[in-house]
């Protein structure tokens, strides 16, 4: 846990902050409109056919990250289940699933300045007009790539690829100090 | 920054692009070595409206065609691979006119 420990910033701020989410199940889903919509029926959650969306149930989420991507989220111990599961359902359907629970590590965002915060190092207008609330993207982020998905208007997920983890936690650090 | 607009996800910030060259570019392998090799490795350098392709490297990865003019930066249009390149260019984002047959560019 050395990792996540030096990845954890501060956060103590309270307009906003930065934390480490726990431990998740990640897949990576690729394929066309037959098989997001066995993979929605196997996995338990939609596969948003509308680009730049995610939907999420009270423990699955589903983003968008390309017209044949999807990011699935689910509790860290359900990986195996839902691998079997999607497999199973799609035996027949031209599909790829890839396990991708530990390449990624996630932040939560939250905070009144959670979208100020991260505009610091992302070009992307987040304002909650134009980056309403459930809409989610693959973006740059102090030049590293990020999917970002907003949960609340207040509250964002960060998705970072494990070995960028401690350089983006230490530029959220940074441009925490600057917000004031 | 330029805006580009991804025919996936709307107008993203460039930072998320990679340019990726000359679009409509047609393979023609049954010729001889110099045209070979114009196919291979020339291409139109315009002064003006020129199709090229983009891929959104940073959002949802696919590549995509822009018309842009290169005097401007101006993209007047935006479609997906495979799709033929459109007659009319679009308005520019600024409210510039498309700069039509500015350059000494060659139909596709
Ligand atoms: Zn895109």
């Amino acid at each position: 846990m050395t990792m996540a420990a030096r990845a954890l910033p501060p956060g103590a701020g309270a307009l906003v902050s930065v934390a480490l989410v726990p431990p998740a199940t990640r897949l990576s889903f690729r394929g066309g409109p037959d098989a997001a919509e066995a993979c929605a029926a196997a996995f338990g959650c939609d596969l948003p056919r509308r680009a730049c969306r995610a939907a999420a149930t009270e423990a699955r989420a589903a983003l968008w990250l390309g017209p044949d991507e999807w990011l699935l989220l689910a509790p860290e111990a359900e990986t195996a289940a839902l691998v079997a599961a999607i497999g199973a359902g799609l035996a027949a359907v031209p599909h790829a699933l890839v396990d991708v629970s530990h390449r990624q590590v996630g932040f939560a965002i939250a905070g009144t300045q959670a979208a100020t915060l991260l505009n610091t190092g992302c070009p992307l207008d987040l304002d909650p007009a134009a980056f309403p609330v459930g809409m989610c993207t693959r973006t740059v982020l102090a030049k590293c790539d990020v999917a970002l998905w907003r949960r609340g208007v207040d509250l964002f997920r960060l998705e970072v690829n494990r070995s960028f983890a401690d350089y983006v936690a230490g530029y959220l650090r940074v441009a925490e100090r600057g917000l004031g | 920054m330029l805006l580009i607009p991804c025919p996936f996800c709307g107008p993203r910030p460039e930072l998320e692009f990679r340019n990726a060259g000359h679009a409509h570019v047609t393979r023609n392998p049954a010729v001889d070595d110099p045209a070979w090799a114009e196919t291979l490795f020339f291409r139109d350098n315009p002064k003006g409206i020129m199709a090229e392709r983009w891929r959104h490297v940073s959002g949802c990865g696919r590549f995509f065609n822009v018309l842009r003019d290169t005097v401007s930066d101006a993209i007047l249009a935006s479609y997906k691979a495979g799709e033929p390149r459109p007659d009319v260019p679009l308005p520019g984002p600024e409210g510039e006119a498309p700069r039509i047959g500015a350059g000494d560019e060659v139909a596709p």
